[in-house]
C-alpha cells in the first residue's frame, strides 16, 4: 500500500535535488549534441561548397591567344570570287595551322607540330572562318590581307597559364653564360654554379632510382635462397644441379643490380658530377639572347642544351640571362617544355588574354572542354521541369482530391493508398526501364526528348505530390468544409473555392521538393537516351537534350582535366537552378499565405 | 408566433454504425419560432438537428430512416437536391467558423453560388443586409475587405450568422452557437436569435437551459437519443410532464 502523504515529502530534501541535477545535467548533454549535429552539418556544408565552387573557378575563365594570321588568296577563295559560301566553306582549320608554323618557323618534326598545333583550341578555326565570312557578308573583304585574330587556346594552354601543370620558376643567377654550339646542341658553361641547385634535385632522383633498383635485387636474393632450399632437398642429381644453376643466374642478376644502385648512389653522394635529364626529371630551361635553351645533360655549371626557340646571335660570357625550372616532370603534365616555351613567349610578348568565360554559360555541349558549356543541358532541364510539372501537378492535386474528398473508404482506395505510398520507395531506375518499354517502346515517344525524360519524371514525383497534396488537403479544418457545405455549396465548390486555396501552399511545397528530386535525377534518364551527346541548344519539349545532373555526370567522366573545373561549375548552375525553385517555392506560398 | 408547421419529422431514426442514435423521433416545429433542443451531452440533438439539413450525408457511415418533411416535402426524397435543400435550411456551427477570406466576401458567398445577385450592386446590398440583420454591420462596414478571421469570437458568430442569413434560407439551424462566447457575446447573439425570429424559422440545439428559457418559444427535451418532451418552453420549465425533464432543468441528471 503506497502512502500518497508520505510521497510528498520526496519533493524536497537532498533525493529530490539530486534527481534535478539529473534532469538539468541530461537536458544541457541533450542540448550539447544538437549543437554538435547542427555544427558536424555545418561544416560538411561549407566543405563541400567550398570545394565545388573552389574548383569551380577556373571554369569562369578562358584564355585567348592574339595572333597575326595571313589570310592567303590561294587557300581560301583561290579564284577571287569574293563570295559568301565559297569563303565560308575554306579550309580555315588547315589555315590556323599554317598561322601556327609561321609565327613558330622552328617547329619542326611531326610531335612538335602536333604540340604546336595543339596550343589553340581546334575550333578556334571556325571560328576564324565565321568572323571572316562574317565580314565578307558586311562587305569587307579580308581575304589577302594579314589581321590580328583571337584565337581560343586549348585547354592545356588555358590550364597551364592557370597554374594547373605547376608554375614555370625563374631561379636566381649570378654568373656569365657560353654558349659553344656542338652539331644539333649546345655546349653550355658558366662561370659560376648556377646549375648547382638542379643537379642537386637531379641526384635526390638518382637515389630514387637506387631504391628502386635495390628492391628488385632483394628480389632476385629471394630467388637465389628458394633455390637453394630446393637443390638441398632435391633427391636426384639432375634436379640439384638444375636448381643450383637457377641459384648461380639469380646471383648473377643480383650482383648486376646491386652494382648498378651503388653505383647510381656514389654518383649522387660525390661532389660536382654529370648527370642526363630525363622526362622524367623536372625540365631545366635558359632564355638567352631572345632565344629559349631546354638542358638534356647537366653540371653544377652548365652541361648540354636544345635550343626549342634559336639565339639572336651569338653568346658568350653574358650575364643577362635567366634560369627556370618546372614544377613538374614532362611526363608528369599535359604541356610539354615546347608548349610552355611558346606560350611563356606569347605571355611576354602580350599576346595572352584571359577574359570571363562567356561561352560556358551560353554553347551547347563539346568534346574539347575549352568550347563545352552548359546551356543546352540548362535548357535541356528546363523542358523537362516544364513537362514533369505540366504532368505530375494536375495529376497529383487531382488524385489527392479524389482521394481524400471523394472516394469511399473501402478495400480498393485502401489498396490505391498502399501502391501509392509504395511507389514513393520505387527505385528511379526502374521507371527509366518503365519509359523506355513503355513511352519510348509502344507509344513511340521521341528518345532523348524532354518529353519523354518529362513523363518518366513525372511518374517518379507523383507519389511525392500525392502524399504532400492528401495531408494537405487533410490539415484543412473540417470547419471550413462544414461551413461552406452548410451554405449550401456542392462538394466540387467546397474543394475548389475552400479546401484547395488553404491546402495550397502544402501542395506547392510538396510539389516543389518532388520536382528538386525529379531535377536532381539521373539513373532513369540514362534509360531513355538523356545520355547522349548533344551539343544542340533543345528548343521544344522533342529535341534531344541532356538535363545538368546527366551532363555532371559525363563530364565527371571525361579525362581531360578541364572537364574537372567545368564539372563543378555545372554542380554549381544545378545547385542555382534549386535554389531559384526554391525561392519560387517560398515567394509562391509567401502569397497564398497572403491572401488569407 | 404562428401555428403553421414548417418542419415535420415522423419516426426518425439515426444510427452511426452500429450505434443507434437516434430512436423514432417524431417532432413538428413551427414556423418563425425559436425553437430550442435541449438535453444532456450525447443524447442526440445535434445530431438531430444536423438531419433537417442533410449536414450527416458527409459522414460515410450516417445512415437515416423515417420521414423529414419540410413543408410537407420529403427532404430525403429522390428528387431533392441537399445543395438546393441547405440554401432553404441554413445553418450557424458551435464554434465560429469564417472563411478565411475578407468580410464581405464570406458573407458574399452564398449569393454567389446560389446565383442570388445578377450585379456587384445587389450583391453589395445583400452583404449589407445579411450584416445588418446579423447586428454586425455597425461594427464591420468600415473594414469589410479586411480578414473574417481578424474579428473576435462574438463578431465572428454574428459573421457567421450573417453568412447563413445571406443564402436567404427559410429555416436557420444553430448549433450551440454560443458555447465559444463570453457573457456578453452571448447576450448579443441572444438579442439576435430573438429578433431573427421575425424571418425565420430558429432551431437552436443549447446546453444551457436559461439561455433555452430566454430564447425559444417551443422546446424539445432529448434524453439517450429519444425525444423526451416536446412543448412550450414556459411549459416545460415550470410544468415538465416527464419525470426526467423535470430531473434535467432541475439538474438532477444531465
Amino acid at each position: 500500500m503506497v502512502d500518497m502523504t508520505a510521497l510528498t515529502g520526496m519533493h524536497s530534501g537532498e533525493g529530490s535535488a539530486r534527481r534535478i541535477r539529473k534532469r538539468r545535467a541530461a537536458e544541457t548533454r541533450l542540448k550539447l549534441y544538437g549543437i554538435a549535429a547542427i555544427l558536424v552539418a555545418a561544416l560538411a556544408l561549407v566543405a563541400l561548397l567550398s570545394s565545388v565552387v573552389g574548383k569551380a573557378a577556373g571554369a569562369l575563365s578562358e584564355t585567348y591567344l592574339t595572333l597575326p594570321v595571313t589570310l592567303e588568296q590561294s587557300e581560301i577563295d583561290p579564284d577571287r570570287t569574293g563570295d559568301f559560301d565559297v569563303i565560308r566553306k575554306a579550309d580555315f582549320s588547315g589555315l590556323t595551322k599554317d598561322m601556327l608554323k609561321a609565327n613558330f618557323p622552328d617547329a619542326r618534326g611531326r610531335t612538335t607540330r602536333r604540340q604546336l598545333y595543339d596550343l589553340v583550341s581546334s575550333g578556334s578555326g571556325f571560328e576564324l572562318g565565321d568572323y571572316v565570312s562574317a565580314q565578307v557578308a558586311e562587305g569587307n573583304n579580308l581575304v589577302g590581307q594579314t589581321i590580328d585574330f583571337r584565337f581560343l587556346a586549348s585547354d592545356v594552354t588555358d590550364l597551364y597559364l592557370k597554374g594547373d601543370f605547376g608554375r614555370l620558376r625563374e631561379k636566381e643567377t649570378s654568373s656569365n653564360l657560353t654558349l659553344v654550339a656542338d652539331g644539333d646542341s649546345y655546349i653550355v658553361s658558366s662561370t659560376g654554379d648556377d646549375f648547382e641547385a638542379a643537379l642537386a634535385r637531379v641526384k635526390e632522383g638518382l637515389l630514387v632510382e637506387a631504391a628502386v633498383i635495390r628492391g628488385k635485387a632483394r628480389l632476385q636474393d629471394n630467388g637465389v635462397v628458394e633455390f637453394q632450399r630446393r637443390a638441398d632437398a632435391s633427391e636426384d642429381e639432375a634436379t640439384r644441379t638444375r636448381n643450383l644453376k637457377l641459384v648461380d643466374q639469380r646471383a648473377a642478376a643480383r650482383d648486376k643490380l646491386l652494382a648498378e644502385a651503388e653505383d647510381l648512389e656514389a654518383r649522387s653522394a660525390a661532389d660536382g658530377g654529370d648527370e642526363a635529364l630525363s622526362d622524367t626529371n623536372r625540365s631545366v630551361l635558359i632564355r638567352v639572347a631572345g632565344g629559349w635553351l631546354k638542358m638534356t645533360r647537366i653540371t653544377a655549371s652548365g652541361g648540354v642544351a636544345e635550343a626549342v626557340v634559336p639565339m639572336q646571335g651569338e653568346v658568350t660570357g653574358t650575364n643577362s640571362w635567366a634560369l627556370f625550372t618546372t614544377d613538374l616532370a614532362e611526363n608528369a603534365r599535359k604541356v610539354s617544355d615546347n608548349q610552355i616555351v611558346w606560350i611563356e613567349t606569347l605571355r611576354e610578348a602580350g599576346q595572352v588574354e584571359t577574359v570571363f568565360n562567356k561561352r560556358f554559360f551560353t554553347s551547347g555541349d563539346s568534346r574539347e572542354p575549352e568550347l563545352a558549356g552548359i546551356w543546352g543541358a540548362a535548357v535541356g532541364s528546363f523542358w523537362t521541369m516544364v513537362v514533369t510539372f505540366a504532368l505530375a501537378f494536375p495529376i497529383g492535386v487531382c488524385a489527392a482530391i479524389y482521394l481524400e474528398e471523394f472516394a469511399p473508404r473501402n478495400k480498393l482506395t485502401d489498396f490505391i493508398e498502399v501502391n501509392i505510398n509504395n511507389l514513393a520507395a520505387v527505385p528511379s531506375i526502374v521507371f527509366g526501364l518503365l519509359g523506355l518499354s513503355v513511352f519510348l517502346g509502344v507509344f513511340g515517344v521521341p528518345r532523348s526528348a524532354p518529353l519523354a525524360g518529362g513523363i518518366v519524371l513525372a511518374l517518379m514525383t507523383l507519389p511525392t505530390i500525392i502524399i504532400a497534396s492528401r495531408a494537405a488537403i487533410r490539415a484543412v479544418p473540417p470547419s471550413i468544409r462544414d461551413a461552406a457545405v452548410g451554405l449550401g455549396a456542392s462538394r466540387l465548390q467546397t474543394t475548389f473555392h475552400h479546401v484547395l486555396p488553404l491546402a495550397m501552399p502544402g501542395i506547392l511545397t510538396g510539389t516543389i521538393i518532388g520536382m528538386a528530386q525529379a531535377l536532381g535525377e539521373t539513373a532513369p534518364l540514362i534509360m531513355i537516351g538523356m545520355v547522349a551527346f548533344i551539343v544542340d541548344i533543345p528548343t521544344g519539349i522533342t529535341d534531344s537534350a541532356s538535363v545538368l545532373p546527366v551532363q555532371v555526370f559525363r563530364w565527371s567522366d571525361f579525362p581531360e582535366r578541364a572537364f574537372e573545373a567545368r564539372t563543378a561549375a555545372a554542380i554549381c548552375v544545378l545547385l542555382g537552378f534549386l535554389v531559384v525553385m526554391n525561392a519560387i517555392a517560398v515567394f509562391m506560398r509567401k502569397r497564398f499565405e497572403r491572401r488569407w | 408566433m404562428s401555428d403553421e408547421i414548417k418542419i415535420s419529422a415522423k419516426g426518425v431514426d439515426v444510427f452511426y454504425g452500429d450505434n443507434h442514435a437516434i430512436k423514432d423521433v417524431d417532432v413538428e416545429i413551427q414556423n418563425k419560432t425559436v425553437t430550442a433542443f435541449i438535453g444532456p451531452s450525447g443524447c442526440g440533438k445535434s445530431t438531430f438537428l444536423r438531419c433537417i439539413n442533410r449536414m450527416n450525408d458527409t459522414i460515410d457511415i450516417c445512415r437515416i430512416t423515417g420521414d423529414i418533411l419540410l413543408e410537407g416535402e420529403d427532404i430525403y426524397a429522390k428528387s431533392v437536391d441537399p445543395v438546393q435543400l441547405r440554401a432553404r435550411v441554413g445553418m450557424v456551427f458551435q464554434k465560429p467558423n469564417p472563411f478565411p477570406k475578407s468580410i464581405y466576401d464570406n458573407v458574399a458567398y452564398g449569393p454567389k453560388i446560389h446565383g442570388l445577385a445578377s450585379t456587384k450592386a445587389e450583391l453589395d446590398e445583400i452583404v449589407e443586409l445579411s450584416l445588418r440583420r446579423a447586428a454586425i454591420w455597425d461594427e464591420v462596414k468600415d473594414r469589410l475587405h479586411e480578414p473574417g478571421t481578424g474579428l473576435s469570437g462574438g463578431q465572428q458568430q454574428r459573421l457567421c450568422i450573417g453568412r447563413a442569413v445571406a443564402t436567404a434560407p427559410e429555416v436557420l439551424l444553430m448549433d450551440e452557437p454560443c458555447s465559444a462566447l463570453d457573457p456578453i457575446a452571448t447576450a448579443q447573439v441572444e438579442e439576435l436569435i430573438d429578433d431573427l425570429r421575425k424571418s425565420y424559422t430558429v432551431v437552436i440545439v443549447t446546453h444551457s437551459m436559461q439561455q433555452a428559457a430566454r430564447v425559444s418559444q417551443k422546446t424539445a427535451f432529448f434524453h439517450l437519443g429519444s425525444l423526451v418532451e416536446y412543448g412550450d418552453t414556459d411549459k416545460i420549465f415550470t410544468n415538465p410532464s416527464d419525470p426526467r425533464t423535470e430531473s434535467y432543468i432541475t439538474g438532477r441528471i444531465g
